[in-house]
């Protein structure tokens, strides 16, 4: 059921392209829209429990950023953070367009462990969620057909999302955080609950849509081979510090199998089970 | 089997009692002041409706029942939805509710008859007062059963509180409203044959006990079918709106 379109890269499709441009005047893909994010000193405590300490941290415009751990090591407070689900006790966090001005937290998009799709709108519908400031009823319609075909769903948008398989529910989401072209993808091991394969085409799926967008995207994942798979660059934090800052300097689209990427994780391991 | 087979084997059963009953009327095996036969009730049924007193009656019945369904349904959904929303609104709401809703409705039919004495408000009250209640419980208990990940999804996406009612609050408690509201519509007729026949001057369950004085049993035993098939059409348009309501439910799909 979950297959990569054959047609070729999904760098966000032509026909969001030509229909945003037109519709709100943006940039065509090529340009970076990505937010450069800056963290300084950034502190939160649940209690007696200090899950971040003072953490600093520069995501320059366009990086896909990994953020590896073990459970509870404070990755995904981080990502709630930069979600603005949450606020920092201590410290400040800056976003920052390709023009130097400031972009509100609300600019990014999440997309979840669970797809979270709402079972009682439409395929459609559902993607258009991600659509807040998007009046026109048509043009909404249209921008969600179009996301639709770009995650592989082509032609599925008046279906009910309890017909979709757990691949395509994550497809979905994928679709709605991408549709209002976001210029932050905050992904919270959205691949977590899939089949080894589907998460395999969905890696892929993702590196490409990243790709087309030129945006900004943090993952937080377990999975240290995925991180390696995707990202420019791992950070692993344990116990709410930066423990590893490490580069992942690999041509895209990325192999399974490639070794330089093996060898990448196996020092995050490493580095995990403190055997460096 | 058919569709059409399987459309009309519900209906095997109650065929069957009809003709045992008829059998049984016409062989003396049911005397007729216990329960005269299918055909003697129907033949005063015509009678009643040649009249023009049957339509009138379900006219006035069925009147009472819809406005205290609404008073009392309108308000179960709008304190229901105000304490499953806000902490504040439970505090002050539910502990009462509970309380009063221990009380059988039925019971404070001698304080309505002092209150409002025996015109159509009593009996309008006190058809809101029972349907009130399934309502109000089954809306807050739907309102609190929404889905907290979709709830924090759509807080995410950037929804206004208004958007987040409108697309997930309201969609997410819809069928715990629709069985509240299934309730409310069994409780709303039985609420009124009491009230109907303890004091009234118009109405299905006038025409019943004005039939009893006259030991008219066909009579009496045709309002009770009325109230029957009263009760049935209610059920039907409830069972209508869950099925077109509910579509993306798996479980409501109809077959």
């Amino acid at each position: 059921m979950d297959q990569i379109t054959p047609n070729g890269p999904l760098a966000l499709g032509r026909n969001t392209e030509a229909l945003l441009t037109q519709s709100r005047g943006f940039q065509p893909a090529a340009a970076p829209r990505g937010v450069a994010i800056t963290l300084r000193g950034v502190g939160r405590r649940f209690g007696a429990n200090t899950v971040l300490h003072e953490l600093d941290l520069d995501v320059p415009a366009g990086q896909f950023l990994a953020i590896v751990g073990r459970s509870g090591c404070g990755k995904s407070t981080l990502l709630r953070l930069l979600a603005g689900l949450d606020r920092p006790d201590s410290g400040s966090i800056d976003f920052r367009g390709p023009d130097g001005a400031a972009v509100p937290v609300s600019a990014g998009r999440l997309m979840f462990q669970e797809p979270r799709l709402l079972p009682w709108a439409s395929i459609a519908a559902n993607v258009e969620v991600g659509l807040s400031h998007e009046r026109r009823a048509d043009r909404r319609r249209a921008l969600a057909l179009a996301a639709l075909e770009e995650v592989g769903l082509a032609g599925r948008g008046d279906e009910w999302p309890a017909v979709l398989s757990g691949g395509q529910k994550q497809r979905t989401a994928l679709a709605r955080a991408l549709i209002a072209r976001p210029p932050l993808l905050l992904l919270d091991e959205p691949l977590g609950a899939l089949d080894a394969l589907t998460r395999i085409e969905m890696q892929s799926l993702v590196e490409q849509v990243w790709r087309g967008a030129g945006v900004t995207a943090v993952l937080v994942t377990h999975d240290v081979s995925e991180a390696a798979m995707l990202a420019d660059r791992i950070i692993l934090l344990e116990a709410g510090r930066v423990a590893l800052d490490l580069a992942v300097d690999r041509p895209r689209p990325r192999h399974h199998g490639d070794p330089a990427l093996a060898a990448v994780e196996g020092r995050v391991l490493d580095h995990l089970f403190g055997r460096h | 089997m058919t569709r059409t087979q399987r459309g009309l084997l519900p209906w095997l059963v109650p065929a069957l009692l009809l003709l045992a009953w008829q059998a049984g009327a016409q062989a003396g095996l049911i005397p007729d002041n216990v329960l005269p036969a299918p055909t003697a009730v129907l033949a005063a049924g015509w009678e009643k409706l040649r009249s023009g007193e049957l339509l009138e009656n379900i006219r006035v019945s069925t009147g009472r029942a819809l406005l205290g369904f609404l008073i009392g349904g309108g308000l179960g959904l709008a304190l229901g939805l105000l304490s499953g929303l806000s902490k504040l609104g439970e505090t002050l709401l539910d502990s009462t509710v509970q309380m009063v809703r221990n009380i059988p409705h039925l019971a404070l039919i001698p304080l309505v008859i002092l209150w409002f004495g025996i015109d159509d408000t009593a009996r309008v009250f006190l058809v809101a007062l029972g349907v009130f209640f399934p309502i109000y419980v089954n809306t807050m208990h739907g309102v609190r059963s929404v889905d907290p990940q979709l709830l924090e999804m759509g807080r995410a996406y950037g929804m206004s509180r208004t958007a987040l009612f409108r697309r997930v609050v309201l969609p997410g408690a819809l069928a715990s409203i629709l069985v509240g509201l299934r309730y409310a519509l069994g409780i709303m007729w039985l609420t009124l044959i009491v009230a109907e026949t303890i004091s009234a001057s118009s109405g299905i369950g006038y025409m019943a006990m004005q039939a009893r004085e006259f030991m008219l049993v066909d009579v009496v035993v045709f309002s009770i079918l009325i109230y029957a098939l009263l009760g049935k059409l209610a059920d039907s348009a409830a069972r209508w709106l869950e099925r077109r309501s509910l579509a993306w439910n798996p479980a409501y799909r109809s077959a």
